[in-house]
């Protein structure tokens, strides 16, 4: 609280009896959701992954570029990726107390896992596009 | 809100230290673990993903990396904490809906978590050796 305080009141006393938010669960919510959807893409994913074990490179290229695989594969990362962001943040603030190291650790989850999953994303689809 | 420069001491509640070592609470350590271990592994995928992008020079050298000793290693400890962490997820989404705490089926349900994780990531790894001999 950096702003100065207009009077004498806590926070807590000035939200008190004005029931929740309507809101703070969201990543609890979404947590379980990608949770639901990991296990069905995970078996697609696993089941992928060893029909491509030895394979030589062009197979593989054709095989993951190709529409169904294309697909699950995309829709496994957007979940997987989602489900990390949350379960790295909820590791974060269980254990980093300190702000300054908090923070940064909070934003650096965030582009790692933006950054991770846009670059498996856009690998599968230009496989798939031939581009 | 001013901070008080030294912390005063006082009474802490009871950690992990004061407990006896119960399953429910290592297996929840190891799902914790096992989640962090995926979080860095998925540079594997991305390493995977990105090198058949890339390339055959890229992918070959992907593919001696995996078939490395260290690699297989690592590809082993990959593939049971995935197995791990999704059968520990299904534990915790039936108990989400308010069943399985009873004694029985809690402990069932992780012994069931720990002894299916290790069976199938055998499986898996028993199949992929199969397919490495084989397919082409």
């Amino acid at each position: 609280m950096s702003a100065r305080p207009s009077n004498m009141r806590t926070p807590l006393g000035r939200v008190r009896g004005y029931g929740s938010a309507k809101s703070g669960t969201d990543d609890f919510i979404r947590q379980r959701l990608t949770a639901i959807a990991n296990i069905p893409l995970t078996i697609g994913a696993v089941l992928i992954v060893i029909s491509l074990i030895g394979r030589n490179h062009a197979s593989v290229a054709q095989i993951l570029g190709s529409t169904p695989v294309a697909i699950v594969m995309v829709l496994f990362i957007i979940s997987v990726f989602y489900h990390m962001r949350i379960g790295m943040q909820a590791i974060i603030e269980d254990y980093v107390h300190e702000e300054r190291a908090k923070y940064p650790l909070l934003i650096l989850n965030t582009f790692f896992t933006i950054a991770a999953g846009f670059s498996a994303i856009y690998a599968i689809l230009k496989l798939s596009f031939g581009v | 809100m001013a901070e008080a420069k030294v912390p005063a001491e006082r009474p802490l509640s009871p950690h992990l230290t004061i407990y006896r070592p119960l399953l429910s609470m290592m297996m929840s350590i190891v799902h914790r673990i096992t989640g962090a271990a995926l979080y860095i592994g998925t540079l594997l995928l991305v390493w995977w993903l990105l090198a058949a992008v890339s390339g055959p020079g890229a992918y070959a050298s992907f593919q001696s990396a995996a078939a490395s000793f260290i690699g297989r290693i690592v590809l082993f400890g990959y593939t049971w904490a995935l197995i791990h962490h999704m059968l520990g997820g299904m534990r915790y989404l039936i108990w989400d809906t308010g069943r399985g705490f009873g004694a029985a089926e809690r402990e069932w349900l992780l012994r069931a978590n720990l002894v299916g994780s290790i069976l199938l990531t055998i499986i898996l790894w028993v199949v992929g050796g199969y397919l490495m001999g084989g397919l082409r």
